[in-house]
Order: C-alpha cells, then structure tokens, then sequence
C-alpha cells in the first residue's frame, strides 16, 4: 500500500530530523511513502469557528490531492494531524463549510469528506501492526525506561480525532514495547504543554511543563517520546527539564533506532 | 406560573451571533465544573470555563471580552472531550476571540516578540504560525 505524505512547515525546518528518521525507518520496514506535490502550510491551529472558512483551504487541497490518487493521507506532526482529520470531518458532516470550501476551490471533482487521514502511528499499529513491527526490531531498546507524551493533539476531542481512548491511551506504550524499551505509564502524560502559549505566556507554559516532567521524574521515566515538535520544544526548554535528568526525543528518532537506521 | 425565560436577555445580537459560529447549545451548561476541574491552564483565568458558559448564559458580553481567559486558554481540548452535556468551552472562547479579532486595531500579537521567538534556533514554525492565527486575523 503506498501513501501520500504530508510534511507541514516545521518537518522542513526546525525539526528535520523528525522527519528524517520516520522516513528512514519506512525505507526499511518497506512502506512506501510519497510527499505530496505542492503541499501548503496547514496552519497549525484547527480553526474552529465555523466562519472561517480560507485556514481550512490548504488542509482540503491535499485531503482532496490523496483522494485522487486514492491513497490515504499521512501525517507525522500531531498539530497538522489535528488540523487536517478535524477540516476532513467538517467537510464530511457539515454541508454549509462543505459547500463553501468547494465554491472557493473549484477543484475538478468536488471533494465531500471521503479522504482517509491518518497518523504515522496509527499506519503503524493499524496497518503494518505492532506485532510485525515487533518482528523487523534488529536493536531493541532493552531497558530504556520510556514515558510516552501525547497531548493534547492526537487524542481530543476524543469523538474529532478517534486516535486511541483519550483519557487512558496506550497506542504509544505499545508502539514503545514493540521496539523493545520498557514503557512507563505517568499521570501527566495526556496534559497540555501549554502549546502556542510559549509565544505569548512562558510563565504558565513553564507551570504546565513543570507537572508533565516532574510526574515524568517520579515514575523513573528517563526519555520522553512525543509526536509534536512545540511539545517537545516545551518540555526541552521547562525550567524542571534543566538538570538533565529526562530528555524528550520524537518517537520516529527511537524507531530508527531500533531498526539500526539512526 | 410565569415561565422562566432561559436565553439572555443583555446584548442578544452578539450572544446570537457567537452562537451562530460556534453552533454551541450554551443552555444545555448545567454549571457542573468539570471543564474548570480539568483545565490545566485555569491557575491564571480571572473566570473560570463553567463561569464563561454562565456569563454566556447571561449576556454579560462586556465581563466576558474583558476577561483575561481568552487569551490564557492554549485550546488543549480536555473541557470540550470531557463535558457531559457535549458542549465545547474551547470553540466558544475561539468564536468570542475571533469576533474581537475581526474588529480594526484588534491585533493581540506582539510583533516585536515574535521578531525575538524567530530568532530561537528551536522555535519550531509551528508556534510562530500558531501565534499569528490565534492572535491576529
């Protein structure tokens, strides 16, 4: 099965590597996937209110691009993951957005929903499976103490993004068994880190970050593993993340190592 | 009996009109708390995301685009996956943000902070573009 791929604007930049090692790992596990042509900058933010109508545009131009090629949508960034699946369904549920989007775009095929977005861990456990993934490890990661950090992105609203239970997920915990460590669960690990707020509002960034690393710390959690480049930018820069004692990694970079191919 | 009238009786047209993008049922609220119980950025709101529906309830517009929360709420979602009565306190402080957006001279981003934030070599674009969506229209 081959997908198409949707980057977003910080794979290309700040957080390459992110990129990179899912990539790498895909090449290896024989996943075929491809960027998509002319992708546009998601915007980041779902927009929510119902009459904006131009920030849902370029996540439809590249659900409607996937559609035509009949692939599913692939995504590796949790915020683009969250902008696009939630865009889709409005298009999908809500005839007045829907309609608005197609008379701004004209596109040769009027695109009503029917695209399939879905997120590189959700391929993983979905479509490749655990178990054969499990299968392909060459250098497991015996006994890495590793907490999983979702978020807020990929998991609500629980009904939006149907991506795992959103008050007690676990697709991280088995993605981290599968390669091998041993995987730690926290109370903190489906808090927000505060997000966009490091832009306007530090102080409670810090106080939000503080409890996710500290929960973290007293569960003998000694690596962090997220999905989002701002969560791990937040836990990386908390004022409790200062003494060394847990490092926050994307879980593409654990992966590629388990296949050998960091 | 007399009947008890549930909607707002104070500035209707802006209740009316931030219902109407958000689609949100406000009367359904029962005041319950469990948004405000599991907001993790609830330390530094002056009203708290039960007390947002009762002052939507209520028509207090002026209380309501005063208020600090607006600006606090990082739109993590736990109060719209949580609330019992499917409400979504998250999608109604957008719409009350995007109508004082969408008013002249409305910006709240600090352009010259920005300037600074994309000069951190670990910014991730993510947060910048976040920031102008989210602070400016």
């Amino acid at each position: 099965m081959k997908y198409s791929y949707y980057p977003g604007c910080t794979l290309k930049t700040k957080g390459k590597e992110f990129e990179k090692f899912a990539l790498d790992s895909a090449k290896k596990l024989e996943i075929e996937i491809e960027e998509q042509e002319n992708w546009q900058c998601c915007g980041a933010v779902y927009p929510m209110a119902e009459n904006e109508i131009a920030p849902k545009l370029s996540a439809v131009r590249s659900l409607a691009a996937a559609k035509e090629k009949q692939e599913k949508l692939i995504t590796l960034c949790s915020a683009c993951h969250h902008v696009i699946k939630r865009v889709n369904k409005d298009i999908k549920t809500k005839p007045a957005i829907r309609k608005k989007v197609n008379d701004y775009l004209e596109l040769d095929n009027n695109y009503n929903g029917d695209s399939e977005v879905i997120h590189y861990l959700e391929m993983l456990r979905d479509d490749f499976t655990f178990k054969k993934l499990a299968s392909k490890v060459t250098n497991p990661l015996k006994g890495r103490k590793i907490g999983a950090y979702y978020g807020c992105l990929l998991l609500r609203p629980g009904k939006d993004m149907n991506f795992d239970n959103a008050e007690n997920p676990s697709i991280i915990e088995n993605f981290i068994e599968a390669i091998g460590g041993e995987a730690i669960k926290y109370p903190y690990r489906t808090e927000c880190c505060g997000g966009y707020l490091i832009t306007d509002n530090e102080t409670l960034v810090d106080e939000m970050t503080s409890n996710i690393i500290k929960s973290a710390k007293l569960n003998g959690i000694k690596e962090i593993v997220t999905a989002c480049p701002l969560c791990k930018y937040n836990l990386e820069t908390s004022k409790e993340a200062q003494d060394g004692q847990i490092t926050s990694v994307y879980f593409t970079e654990l992966l590629a190592e388990a296949l050998d191919v960091k | 009996m007399e009947r008890i009238e549930l909607g707002t009786t104070k500035n209707k047209e802006k209740i009316k009109e931030l219902i109407l993008i958000t689609g949100e049922k406000i009367n359904d609220c029962m005041q319950c708390g469990k948004c405000s119980a599991g907001c993790p950025a609830a330390s530094q709101m002056d009203i708290l995301p039960h007390q947002i529906i009762r002052y939507i309830q209520l028509g207090e517009w002026k209380k309501l685009i005063e208020s600090k929360t607006l600006w606090i709420c990082a739109s993590c979602f736990a109060c719209a996956s949580r609330c019992p009565r499917d409400l979504d306190v998250a999608k109604l402080l957008e719409g009350m943000r995007v109508m004082i957006l969408q008013e002249k001279n409305s910006k709240k981003i600090d352009i010259e902070k920005m300037g600074r934030l994309m000069t951190d070599e670990k910014m991730p674009q993510q947060a910048i573009v976040s920031a102008f969506r989210k602070y400016s229209k």
